[in-house]
């Protein structure tokens, strides 16, 4: 059993300069379950990425405490896969090396990480790139490669960071069902920061909408998009009156949020 | 053969500069072409429009080498061998009459008597009006004023026409007829003249350590030469010619006499050291310009017309007698022509320090002759060769002497009977010294090798010990604050500054030169490594951490390959530095290196030498850097990319 636990989860950034304190996070708690596939949405500054950061262990909370299962989450580690918005690929290496980067630095037999190598190539739809070097990638591929570097390593939980805001409308549709594809596939959990509420909506089974100042979770839902667009093209979903009213309500909600930072700035 | 192709440098160099202008017309006119073909091509400000164009780089070239040949004389000599020669002997005719056309208003605007008038008068005048008047008596000043208005009257008395006695106005026309009857021969022209058999045995122009031919090799040169001859004799008579005039004879003995009075009465001390010296410089003072003027050598202004007038004619008969020589001197000799000074003719001018090109090749051609029996190479070190290099020398050079001496034990004694057993230190000792014959391996060698040396070890040095510097102060606080301020400090000094200093704490030899140049190197590592570790994107950083690196892995891994581009710009760059600084540092000393070969010539004003190994340097340090931008575009073909 390997949750994920957030409790009660504080940030504060101290601006060394001024001495003022900002308020990133304040009390976020919520527990994801194994294999469960979570959106997170909000306006710029509502803290996402912090906590999404904090996670992933790149930085340590001022308050409260990550959990994954029983283990307490004190730094980056493997158990945690990362995708980045632009791939944060490694141009020196072709995409085999970069596949196996963390299968090299943890020393396994080269035979064995060759075969998991190609099968996720294979799964991402990279088959044939192997040698090919990544700066000769578009953007869609690049992120292939991410993910399949960040998969081979078989980690428990997926987190990504804005992982399709830099692809154009036609690969992120791609690479959306692609993600939906290794969720099933897999049975992973995954964490995704978005600012694009169709993709939240698409790409969640439990979608958080945060509010800014301070950081909080401002409102939850339950969707059934995700599950659905495992059997249905995503262009169909896009049409439901559902999808849209869901969608109205949403857009609504940060179209205040932002109104309001705007008046009260 | 290649005693063939330097004798006959100015044949080769009109063929090559025939080439050129051939070059350098089609070039233009396939160049105009292209241009009307292709103008329609690309928007003005389209980069694709500086694309291609060999024609105008051949154009560039053929045009640069032309010039080069120009204003080298190269041109000149080139299509007329024998003008260097004839311009010689004419500045022969000029060095003769110097002393003549130097009291002529002809070079200097004046005659020079008026110039000795002018300048004296001024003096005196100066001079009345510095009077010291606490220094001498009454009685003493009006002496001394006396003594500066007899002087006064000296000059006026040279100047007047009457009194010139009719001995020096005959010695005058004398010259002038003499000088005329120059002009007549030359005016006769120099049909019938024979070069002498010696004179055309000379080597030709440029080949020989003589510039140019000394001896007339053609029969207007033969003319010249001797007209030259004749004219040393009358100049050397008119040197001796004063203006004799009994009236300035009279006041100069009573002059004369004044100044002794006075330099008697400033015999005696007035007891004040301050007053005394101030009498004596006085009084010498005026002394000083009546003996300038004392000598006859002012004459009145019209005296020396009639001379200046056979000068000028002179000059027309040589101008005459050169005929086309004139316009090939103006047109192709651009400079100051050529000047006889005691012993030689040389070229001045551009001529004199822009060596022609093909000098220049057959310098390099004997610079680069390996065999320095025959006269190759410089000071008895080869340009570029190899040879075979003892093994030992480089154990030698590896290991210092100080380590064997740390070892245990005591090196062996003489024994009582007077012989000499060798322990095992003795033995590693001569290791460490290189007593000892291990072989030998083929080794570069040369002055070309000895720079280029310098500069790979320091490099190698440079890089071994600045990368990882570079890197850990790119991601460790500690690192980055205890080393800054040492590095930006000692950095921004320019390397020659420390020349001085290194070179007394290293010696002459390559040690300090490497060291000198490992300071570059090493600044410049550190600096481009830190830059390339600290621009390593924190996402990257963020994904190894999540891939399970450790933070050697990723500094190994991701940190160091990140920073190749910034590394090896760095090494482009310090390289480039490292090349200049070493050629400035081997000119401060040193035997060896292109940087000595140039400072050896620079103390000879051997030009052809200089641009040799200025042409040396480029073409190396070019060398270098394309090597370099070779190595970057295949070892980091992801630059700019990530």
């Amino acid at each position: 059993m390997s949750d994920l636990i957030c409790d009660n989860l504080c940030m504060t950034f101290t601006n060394p300069q001024t001495g003022g304190a900002v308020e990133a996070l304040k009390d976020v708690s919520f527990t994801l379950k194994e294999g469960e596939l979570l959106s997170v949405l909000g306006p710029s500054g509502c803290g996402k990425t912090t906590l999404l950061n904090m996670v992933a262990g790149f930085i340590n909370p001022t308050g409260g405490s990550v959990a994954l299962g029983d283990k307490t989450i004190e730094g980056p580690g493997v158990e945690r896969g990362m995708v980045f918005q632009q791939g944060a690929l490694f141009e020196w290496l072709p995409v085999t090396k970069n596949v196996d980067f963390g299968l090299r630095m943890k020393k396994m037999d080269e035979d064995e990480a060759e075969a998991l190598v190609l099968k996720w190539l294979d799964i991402v739809g990279l088959q044939g790139f192997g040698d090919t070097p990544t700066y000769q990638l578009s953007g869609g591929m690049q992120q292939r490669v991410a993910l399949a570097r960040c998969l081979v390593n078989d980690p428990d939980v997926i987190l990504m960071d804005e992982p399709l805001g830099a692809l154009d409308a036609l690969t992120r549709e791609k690479m959306q069902s692609l993600i939906l594809e290794l969720w099933k596939e897999t049975g992973k959990t995954i964490m995704i920061i978005t600012h694009s509420v169709e993709e939240a909506l698409l790409l969640g089974e439990r979608l958080f909408v945060m509010a800014p100042r301070p950081g909080r979770i401002h409102k939850e839902y339950k969707l059934p998009f995700a599950e659905l667009g495992l059997s249905e093209s995503l262009r169909e979903i896009k049409k439901l009156p559902d999808f849209n009213s869901v969608r109205e309500e949403i857009l609504t909600m940060i179209w205040d949020m932002e109104e309001e930072i705007m008046g009260g700035a | 053969m290649l005693d063939f192709l330097s004798q006959e440098r100015a044949l080769i160099a009109a063929f090559i500069i025939f080439a050129l202008f051939i070059s350098l017309g089609v070039s233009i006119y396939v160049g105009v072409k292209q241009s009307a073909l292709r103008a329609k091509d690309e928007v003005f400000g389209d980069p694709e429009r500086t694309k291609g164009g060999w024609y105008w780089a051949l154009c560039g070239i053929s045009a640069l080498l032309l010039i080069w040949f120009y204003f080298s004389w190269g041109i000149g000599r080139a299509y007329f061998p024998d003008a260097g020669n004839e311009m010689c002997q004419s500045a022969k005719i000029d060095e003769a009459i110097s002393p003549i056309t130097a009291a002529l208003p002809m070079k200097s605007r004046y005659y020079k008597s008026t110039t000795l008038v002018v300048r004296n008068v001024e003096q005196l005048a100066d001079i009345e009006a510095r009077l010291p008047v606490d220094a001498f008596s009454t009685a003493e000043q009006r002496r001394l004023l006396t003594v500066i208005d007899q002087t006064r009257t000296i000059i006026s008395a040279f100047s007047n026409p009457e009194n010139q006695n009719p001995e020096s106005f005959a010695s005058l026309e004398r010259i002038a007829v003499d000088l005329d009857r120059v002009t007549a021969q030359i005016n006769a022209g120099y049909q019938g003249m024979q070069p002498s058999a010696k004179a055309l045995s000379q080597p030709k122009w440029g080949v020989a350590e003589e510039e140019i031919p000394l001896l007339p090799m053609t029969a207007k040169g033969v003319l010249f030469d001797l007209a030259a001859g004749e004219i040393k004799e009358i100049s050397k008579a008119f040197l001796k010619l004063r203006n004799k005039s009994d009236e300035a004879d009279q006041l100069i003995i009573q002059t004369k006499a004044d100044i002794a009075g006075l330099k008697e009465a400033i015999r005696q001390s007035t007891g004040d050291d301050r007053i005394d010296k101030l009498r004596a410089a006085y009084v010498k003072s005026v002394e000083r310009i009546y003996k300038r003027v004392d000598d006859g050598t002012i004459f009145p202004a019209d005296a020396l017309n009639t001379v200046n007038a056979s000068v000028t004619q002179l000059y027309q008969a040589v101008e005459s007698a050169k005929g086309s020589l004139s316009f090939v001197e103006t047109v192709f000799f651009p400079g100051q022509g050529v000047v006889k000074s005691k012993t030689i003719c040389s070229e001045q001018g551009p001529g004199r320090w822009l060596p022609k090109p093909t000098d220049v090749v057959a310098t390099f051609g004997k610079l680069a002759n390996p065999d320095i029996e025959s006269g190759g190479g410089y000071k008895g070190t080869t340009l570029l060769w190899w040879k075979w290099l003892p093994v030992a020398d480089v154990v030698a050079f590896l290991i210092p002497d100080g380590l064997v001496d740390m070892l245990p034990g005591d090196y062996a004694r003489h024994q009582s009977d007077g012989s000499f057993v060798p322990n095992y230190k003795d033995k590693l000792l001569a290791v460490a010294q290189g007593n000892i014959w291990l072989g030998s391996i083929p080794m570069l060698d040369g002055h070309i090798w000895d720079s280029l040396f310098r500069v790979i070890v320091a490099m190698g040095f440079g890089i071994l010990l600045g990368v990882p510097l570079g890197i850990y102060m790119g991601v460790s606080r500690f690192f980055k604050s205890f080393f800054d301020p040492l590095i930006e400090l000692y950095r921004p000094v320019p390397p020659l500054a420390w020349a001085p200093l290194i070179l007394t704490i290293f010696g002459i030899q390559d040690d300090g030169k490497i060291f000198l140049l490992f300071m570059v190197a090493f600044a410049i590592m550190v600096i481009s490594a830190r830059t390339g570790a600290s621009g390593t994107q924190l996402s990257k950083i963020r994904a190894s951490h999540s891939l399970g690196a450790t933070d050697r892995q990723i500094l190994r891994y991701v940190i160091l390959p990140n920073a190749m581009p910034e590394i090896l710009t760095g090494i482009r760059i310090a390289i480039g530095v490292c090349w200049g600084t070493l050629v400035a540092a081997e000119m401060l000393a040193g035997t060896t290196g292109v940087g000595f070969i140039e400072n050896v010539a620079r103390t000879v004003s051997d030009y052809e030498l200089i641009w040799v190994t200025i042409l040396i340097m480029g073409v190396l340090g070019l060398i270098f850097d394309l090597v370099m931008r070779w190595v970057i575009s295949k070892t980091i073909p992801w630059r700019g990319k990530g």
